[in-house]
């Protein structure tokens, strides 16, 4: 079967707020352009069969696109097309 | 009321984490299996591919290669697969607080309670397992019933990604004509047995006369007996529940086979330290030791001793395996596996009565010393301090740690026969007798 999309690990500005909750606010990708996420649309534990992993998958909007960021333990990650 | 249990078993759930974490491998029959070299070379886990192929469970490396030759083997990552027992844990905390574990992948839930608020038993056991394929990306099959052996049955009934609902209007329709082995603790032997005497569906031994089933296997025959009548009383245990510790100990197979007395010795000298380090984790003095052993023919055997005085002293304990290798081996059979393990625990500190020819001072210091030693290997690592003796032979050291040996299945009379079987016979019943069920059963 051929993969069309991969895991790829990415930077996250995030604030996190007196309850312990946390926003991501910006994605900074490895050429070290940023991309602000306009709104958190929902959060919810998922897990990415396609990427490979869990986590909580925050579904934000980046520049008017729906995306899905997931965070494991710490760790950002995306489903980057290959 | 009528109770509502489900038994929810996540399948093939080494495989599947695997899969889920490397989709590239997807396709391929995959293996979980122990490390050849270290000689722990068994399939610990296969996918649906591999098990088409005829890979089975506990397998050899060699023979799972034999029967799926394009196999790709990888190493288990356990903290992986707890990582997932534990957000599997998460959601069925969503439905009931009475969760119990059955090893690392399967749990039973008692959501009589839950039902007011969240629907029937089918309802709760599709959504999770509609919840368990979203949000941690493993299929789950779903037994329910009113109790935990019909749950488990109904779990094994249909996989994966199925719920398999036993009322009391079809349980007969579908428990009855399976194969008795099927049952919880009817392993080979006890299939043998039950076949000799035309026992061979679980119907079969639901109408079986349960006198005759007490007169040969004793009471788990009638313990077998009422579990296949549906009548098995053994309630959930309540979630973070634990067993009290009847005994610890440790065992491995050793990278080679254990020839001379020296060899052996290397290896009890290990197993005493790590059983008297949790010993004294758990605050607990041993007054038996145990200890087995497993030659290169794959014979086993147990010898155990009463210990003079109870102890958690990694020097009494080894000392003690010791000397019953000297009685238990005679030097011929190269050995392959050994194990110490420490019961008729009591707690630490307990009033013991002395005598006048044990230097209690001295003892005192070696405890000391081993407090010290447990430091040290917290501190810096579980090989930074070892014995000289260890450093004989490098392949018989740092081989084991008291991790290692956690996971394993619960056994289901841990906390005593609550079945419903032979009651009047139960009372009085001890931590040893529980012991011995299990074993006869497992």
């Amino acid at each position: 079967m051929e993969q069309t999309v991969m895991k790829r690990f990415v930077c996250v500005i995030a604030a996190h707020d007196t309850d312990g909750k946390t926003h991501p606010m910006c994605v900074v990708w490895e050429d070290g352009a940023q991309y602000e996420i306009e709104k958190v649309e929902e959060c919810r534990r998922m897990a990415s069969t396609r990427a490979g992993g869990v986590g909580l998958r925050y579904a934000v909007r980046i520049r008017g696109k729906r995306k899905y960021l997931y965070e494991d333990e710490g760790r950002w990650f995306v489903e980057a097309k290959c | 009321m009528e109770r509502v249990i489900l038994h929810s078993d996540m399948n093939n759930c080494y495989a599947s984490i695997e899969l889920l974490y490397n989709p590239q491998w997807r396709g391929v029959p995959l293996i979980v299996g122990g490390d050849p070299q270290a000689r722990h070379g068994i399939v610990l886990a296969k996918d649906q591919l591999a098990k088409k192929a005829g890979v089975k469970t506990g397998m050899a490396l060699w023979e799972a290669k034999q029967a799926c030759p394009g196999a790709r083997i990888v190493r288990p990552h356990m903290d992986l697969y707890l990582k997932f027992s534990r957000l599997a844990h998460e959601i069925y905390a969503s439905y009931t607080d009475q969760v119990e574990p059955f090893g690392i992948d399967e749990s039973w839930l008692d959501v009589t309670a839950s039902r007011a608020c969240r629907g029937d038993g089918e309802t709760i056991a599709q959504e999770i397992r509609e919840r368990m394929k979203e949000e941690l990306g493993v299929t789950v099959s779903v037994g329910v019933s009113w109790n935990k052996i019909f749950a488990k049955l109904g779990s094994d009934y249909k996989k994966p990604d199925a719920v398999t609902v036993i009322t009391r209007e079809n349980w007969k329709d579908v428990v009855w004509p399976l194969p008795a082995g099927d049952l919880l603790y009817v392993g080979p032997a006890t299939r043998r047995a039950l076949e000799q005497r035309r026992i061979f569906t679980i119907g079969e031994l639901a109408q079986a006369d349960p006198e005759l089933l007490q007169l040969v296997f004793g009471k788990m025959g009638l313990v077998l007996h009422v579990f296949a009548n549906g009548l098995d009383q053994t309630p959930v245990e309540a979630d973070g529940w634990e067993a009290p510790v009847k005994s610890i100990g440790n065992s491995v197979t050793t990278p080679r086979d254990m020839v001379t007395r020296q060899d052996i010795s290397v290896m009890i000298c290990a197993l005493a330290d790590t059983v008297s380090a949790r010993l004294r984790l758990h605050g607990f003095w041993a007054r038996r030791v145990t200890l087995w052993l497993r030659d290169s023919g794959l014979h086993g055997s147990t010898k155990q001793c009463r210990l003079p005085k109870p102890t958690d002293i990694s020097g009494e304990i080894g000392a003690a395996a010791m000397r019953l290798v000297d009685e238990a081996w005679d030097g011929r059979m190269p050995l392959r596996s050994i194990g110490v393990r420490a019961g008729d625990l009591i707690t630490a500190g307990s009033p013991v009565q002395r005598d006048l020819f044990t230097d209690e001072e001295a003892r005192e210091k070696r405890r000391i010393l081993d407090r010290t030693v447990d430091e040290i290997r917290v501190r810096f690592g579980a090989g930074s301090i070892r014995r000289c003796l260890q450093d004989l032979d490098p392949t018989l050291r740092d081989i084991h740690s008291r991790e290692e040996h956690l996971v394993h299945p619960r056994g289901y009379f841990e906390n005593g026969n609550r079945t419903g079987a032979g009651e009047e016979e139960q009372h009085g019943t001890d931590g040893d007798e529980t012991v011995r069920v299990r074993h006869r059963g497992a």
